[in-house]
């Protein structure tokens, strides 16, 4: 992927091919944490969406009005992660006092995003790639998209889980990584898709 | 005695990865090879010890609302200082693990050891802590390298042994020909099942430890009753 990817293919590829939980292992920790029932797994899909799109968006402008004139791109890492926890926060205020129902139904989930690796991985992706404004607002979006269609596949293969027979000492987190593993295996039929 | 306490929780029965459960993304992506495992290992020990000693010194300063952002602030920047050393010295290994290096500012471990002991502990102890803690991390990157490398590809420290052209260009050292491996596990499926195995190994040696324990302090009990 580069500056001349169309935006279609980077759309597929972020929601299928190159997903970014099961190729890529980005976001793994809420991925896996977050799991256990669909409706939290949805909320948090939704939430992600939303902060990687906006993520990208403002990182993107800061990279190229500040910190690339300024000579300071050696300071990415540091200027995207204050980026996102204010983000993350300033997120956290508006939905608390507009949107109270989503903002109770996503509760402790929404902070956390600042953590969440897939976030900071978009942006940084998207300044390794050397993608445009629109190539990286589509990459964030469309990133959080393959999130929630991981999450929430993973989320209905985990209730099934929860009601089969496994040795004693897979109980937890063993036996959802193994899961994880499994539903991997079927994204794995998309990386033969090569698009143009 | 506190010392060996923190080597033992450090690299067993607090291990970051198979017990905290935490730091996963980085332990399953990059586990490919030897090399990357150390590397990887390595540049987060490093990173984890100079956070636990500076947010230990700062600890009283720092006000209590905004800790976290100030944590998250001193790691990205000893993130970005490993990140530009790594660049400079070993590029075959910042290459190969590319965007992972970065993202060591978002893993839970740093942050979670900043949180969890450095905030209520001195100097001393925090540093100890970061070591023992990095090394346990280390031994499980290692361990999954291992595993993965030869069921994979059927060969042994790959990028450190064999090597003909600079650092992390060997081939390994070959236990069998490489159409015998099962290609699957280096690709990210393998990642997920070979952690949920050793997790799996980790329980139940835990629990095997627990219950000698309770059967030594039952017959112990039994002894002075009777």
């Amino acid at each position: 992927m580069g500056p001349n990817t169309s935006i279609i293919t980077i759309a597929l590829s972020a929601i299928l091919i190159n997903n970014f939980i099961f190729s890529q292992f980005l976001g793994c920790c809420p991925f896996l944490g977050c799991s256990t029932k669909l409706d939290t797994a949805a909320g948090m899909g939704l939430a992600v969406i939303f902060v990687m799109g906006l993520a990208s968006a403002i990182c993107w402008v800061v990279n190229e009005y500040i910190l690339i004139p300024l000579n300071l791109a050696f300071l990415q890492t540091i200027a995207y992660i204050l980026v996102i926890a204010v983000l993350v926060q300033f997120v956290e205020m508006f939905l608390k006092k507009s949107v109270p129902s989503l903002y109770s139904a996503l509760g402790i989930y929404l902070p956390l995003i600042t953590t969440n690796c897939a976030v900071l991985g978009v942006v940084l992706l998207n300044t390794q790639y050397s993608f445009d404004f629109l190539q990286s607002v589509v990459y964030g979006i469309t990133g959080g998209a393959g999130f929630m269609l991981a999450i929430c596949l993973f989320a209905s293969v985990r209730e099934k889980v929860e009601f089969a027979e496994y040795p004693e000492s897979f109980e937890g987190f063993p036996i959802a990584l193994v899961s994880a593993g499994l539903v991997a295996l079927a994204f794995m039929g998309f990386s033969g898709m090569k698009i143009g | 005695m506190h010392i060996k306490q923190q080597f033992k929780e450090g690299l067993i029965t607090n291990n970051p990865v198979l017990v905290q459960l935490i730091g996963m993304c980085a332990t399953m992506a990059i586990t490919t090879s030897l090399f990357n495992g150390i590397g990887m290992g390595l540049s987060v020990l490093v990173i984890l010890t100079c956070c636990n000693v500076v947010v230990s010194l700062i600890r009283k300063v720092i006000p209590n609302d905004i800790r976290l952002a100030i944590f998250v602030l001193v790691i990205a920047g000893f993130v970005t200082l490993v990140d530009m050393a790594l660049k400079a010295w070993i590029p075959a290994l910042s290459e190969s693990l590319g965007v992972f290096i970065p993202l060591i500012v978002v893993n839970c471990i740093i942050i979670g050891r900043a949180e969890a002991f450095c905030q209520k502990n001195p100097v001393g102890p925090s540093f100890f802590d970061g070591i023992f803690q990095g090394l346990g991390y280390t031994l499980v990157l290692i361990c999954m390298c291992v595993i993965r490398e030869l069921l994979g590809k059927g060969t042994f420290g790959a990028g450190i042994f064999n090597t003909v052209n600079g650092i992390g260009t060997g081939e390994g050292i070959r236990i069998f020909p490489a159409e015998y491996g099962a290609l699957v596990i280096t690709l990210p499926i393998g990642g997920f099942i070979t952690l949920g195995c050793l997790i799996a190994l980790m329980q139940y040696a835990l629990k095997k430890s627990e219950k000698k324990k309770e059967a030594k302090e039952k017959e112990l009990a039994e002894k002075e009753a009777a």
